[in-house]
């Protein structure tokens, strides 16, 4: 599962650093989020001894590193690492802290991280995953939080270092949160992000929906959302629709169809193509949840994306009017990411890395 | 000619802390797999009494698996325990340190059973192997699977063995008295009437865990067996996947979604997802959960109506509510007429399936 670290083609492409203590979960937390490993199963998972180079190509393309704990590399005896090639590009370090552990240690080498990086990349945005929260009352949480913040910025300050750009997460791989948090952290590197959310708000606005959501479908997570406020129960509804789209495509949508029943379907008293026959080349979907009142819908955008939106009660009998809304947003998008995706690189995953969209490709 | 409601007695047995009452609550109280951490362990025999569909009773003698409680069904209660059961359902925990101790307990249970219910079924869920590495599972299940046969016979063999010898002794019993009576009762050599062979045991082994939809396959199977007019259903389902073009069609009960039955096109049979059944009894549980926190409606309520999925030109899929004690998931070819039809269609043989609702009454006079 090692890529090929000469195989990597790094120019231009974000990167999201993995860094942490031994055991901390950053192993964990890139097989969940990008290889669909079950949480239960990261209990099998080995300690990492070499750095782990995924490139992921999905709506945009970007790599992620896992950074075995071990490793201190701005302090090691053995090798001497090129900084530029590992902190050169655009992205994200995200330092993971095992919350049910003593954290101190990992608190102070965040702390020195920090300090080294900031004279020469101080572009690089820092994002603490206060990690494995699932297990900790809502206060001891909080509680935490506050202790890792208060002594980062202390250190910091003392240092001389000010506004550094530091932010902090509560994640578990046993929830939503883990996906949250990258959501959070991805939208940060998506170029002109703030005119998807616009398209999304005036969706909302012109479909009565209550919350619209820009899902890339692999990872479940969120590139865009529209401007009302954030709202975490909304989110988990409507990643878990993902999830069972996912699922129902994948059983019954990733196997080849015989050649007699595309002829027979195809026939009398049909005749047409079976792509005549349908409305919409990509996935639809919408639920009725049984109280009647704000049903779920999601359109697919392209291979990577889907739309998913809540609607307001009773919109269900308005959906061919919402169709054709949904219809202008979803050629807006794709537009969008034809303008913003680079045409030059050639789509290659490492081995076991992407897993089809909605699509079979 | 439909069958009445029938009441079926569900012994769970097992050592105590092997899973027991975290699988009823899951398939049977819509509980979350975390959730089950807070059970206690069952004191005695917790029964309960699970309506499945409109005719089926299912007792469910959840039996606290403490070696106090098992020594007592297996002595004093032995009768009260075993007479009149149709499934044993006996659950090994796959971290259990002492295996033979835990086949010793098994084989008692088994001789009981054989001893009071001859004909009941017994599956076997070799329970919490998401604990294994997922490449040893099918090893680790494989062994552990050929013990118990082995296990089960042995007990079969000893216990048919000791029912054979008392039916022996009664017959010489007979014989001695009859010999009293009449000095010749046969005609010299003729052949005593050897006793028949008893059926061997029913016997399904499963591997099981509460974390992944392994729990929904295995009662699936438990289930399946026990649901009364079962051929009706399945004839009637053929002739509405006939009726409407699908490709598959899932007929689940309506709070634990294990599958009741289900049919299959040729083209459906293709499907190289063979483990898709309990798999989607697994997704539609959870999604009734994710809805159940976003609506703030208890779990056991209903969850959803009407569910509606057109992937292009490769499939169309609708599950909706369909009896009151069931819901139907049909997949099928693309295509919006055909799709549209086939809603039309399914809600039109709804009254097909009215006798899944509630006891049959008697037959009306035609
Ligand atoms: N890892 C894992 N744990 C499980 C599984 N099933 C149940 N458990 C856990 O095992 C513990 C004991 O479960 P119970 O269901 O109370 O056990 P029981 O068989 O009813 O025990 P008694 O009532 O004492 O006979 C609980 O903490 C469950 O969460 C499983 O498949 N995998
Ligand atoms: N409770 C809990 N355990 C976690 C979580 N994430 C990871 N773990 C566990 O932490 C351990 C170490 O994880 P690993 O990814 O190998 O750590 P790494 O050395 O930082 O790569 C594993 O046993 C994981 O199952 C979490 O969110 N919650
Ligand atoms: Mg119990």
């Amino acid at each position: 599962r090692v890529p090929d670290p000469t195989a990597v083609q790094t120019k231009g492409k974000p990167r999201l650093l993995l860094m942490g203590q031994r055991r901390s979960g950053k192993s964990s937390i890139s097989s969940v989020v990008f290889h669909k490993l079950p949480p239960s199963e990261s209990l099998f998972l080995e300690s990492t001894a070499r750095i782990q180079k995924d490139s992921l190509s999905s709506f945009m393309e970007f790599d992620v590193w896992d950074f075995p704990g071990q490793i201190d590399i701005f302090d090691n005896p053995n090798v001497t690492f090129d900084m530029d090639a590992i902190f050169g590009e655009i992205g994200a370090l995200i330092w993971v802290i095992d919350a049910q552990d003593d954290y101190l240690e990992s608190v102070a080498r965040l702390n020195s991280t920090i300090f080294h990086l900031h004279r020469s990349y101080p572009h690089i945005n820092i994002e603490v995953f206060i990690h494995k929260v699932d297990g900790l009352s809502d206060d001891y949480r909080l509680d935490i939080q506050r202790d890792i913040t208060i002594g980062i910025q202390d250190e910091l300050s003392d240092q001389g270092v000010e506004n550094a750009p530091v932010n902090f997460h509560l994640t578990s791989i046993y929830n939503h949160s883990i996906f949250e948090a990258f959501s959070k952290v991805i939208q940060k590197l998506i170029p002109r992000l703030g005119q998807l959310e616009a398209m999304l708000t005036n969706l909302c606005r012109t479909c009565r929906f209550e919350k619209a959501y820009l899902f890339d479908v692999n990872t479940k997570i969120y590139i865009a959302t529209d401007s009302t406020p954030e709202d975490m129960a909304s989110y988990e509804i409507c990643s878990d629709f993902v999830d069972v789209i996912i699922d129902f495509t994948e059983v019954y949508g990733s196997w080849p169809r015989s050649g007699q029943w595309r002829e027979r379907l195809e026939g009398e008293p049909w005749c047409q193509p079976l792509e005549d026959q349908v409305a919409c080349e990509w996935a639809e979907s919408g639920m009725v949840l049984a109280d009647a009142q704000r049903p779920i819908m999601l359109r697919q955008v392209d291979g990577f994306l889907a739309l998913v939106a809540i609607m307001k009660e009773g919109s269900y009998d308005k959906i061919p009017q919402i169709n054709m809304n949904v219809d202008v947003v979803v050629k807006g998008l794709t537009e969008f990411f034809e303008i913003t995706k680079p045409k030059e690189t050639v789509v290659t995953a490492a081995p076991g890395m992407v897993s089809p969209g909605l699509v079979q490709g | 000619q439909l069958k009445k409601v029938k009441k079926q007695k569900v012994l769970l047995m097992g050592k105590s802390g092997s899973g027991k009452s975290s699988m009823r609550s899951i398939i049977f109280s819509n509980y979350l797999a975390r959730d089950t951490r807070r059970l206690g362990a069952t004191i005695d025999i917790d029964l309960s009494h699970v309506k499945f569909l409109g005719n089926l009773t299912l007792n469910l003698w959840d039996c606290g698996g403490q070696e106090a409680f098992m020594e007592n069904y297996l002595s004093q209660q032995r009768a009260h325990v075993f007479s009149n059961v149709g499934v044993l359902i006996y659950v090994f925990d796959i971290e259990s340190r002492d295996v033979d101790r835990d086949l010793a307990t098994y084989v008692n249970v088994v001789s009981a059973l054989v001893q009071y219910s001859r004909d009941a079924r017994v599956f076997v869920l070799i329970h919490k192997m998401d604990l294994i590495q997922p490449s040893l599972r099918e090893d680790v299940f494989d062994q552990r699977a050929a013990l118990v046969r082995r296990k089960t016979a042995e007990a079969e063999a000893v216990m048919r063995k000791h029912q054979q010898q008392q039916l022996l002794l009664q017959q010489q019993q007979q014989q001695q008295q009859q010999q009293q009576q009449h000095q010749h009762p046969h005609p010299a050599g003729r052949p005593s009437p050897s006793p028949t062979p008893e059926p061997s045991i029913h016997l399904q082994l499963f591997a099981t865990s509460i974390w992944d939809q392994s729990l929904y396959k295995a009662w699936a199977s438990i289930i399946h067996d026990l649901v009364p007019n079962l051929s009706v259903i399945e004839t009637q389902l053929a002739s509405l996947g006939v009726a409407i073009d699908a490709d598959e069609i899932l007929l689940f009960e309506r709070t634990s979604f294990l599958v009741v039955s289900r049919w299959t096109s040729r083209e459906g049979d293709r499907n190289p997802y063979g483990d898709r059944f309990e798999r989607m009894s697994n997704i539609l549980k959870s999604w009734k959960h994710t809805c159940s926190k976003y609506t703030g409606t208890p779990r056991n309520a209903e969850q959803f109506s009407d569910f509606e999925y057109k992937m292009g030109a490769i499939f169309s899929m609708f599950a909706t509510k369909f009896t009151t004690n069931t819901y139907i998931l049909v997949c099928m070819p693309p295509g919006e007429a055909r799709f549209n039809s086939a809603k039309l269609n399914v809600a039109a043989a709804r009254s097909w399936f009215k006798f899944l609702d509630g006891p049959v009454v008697q037959a009306q006079p035609s």
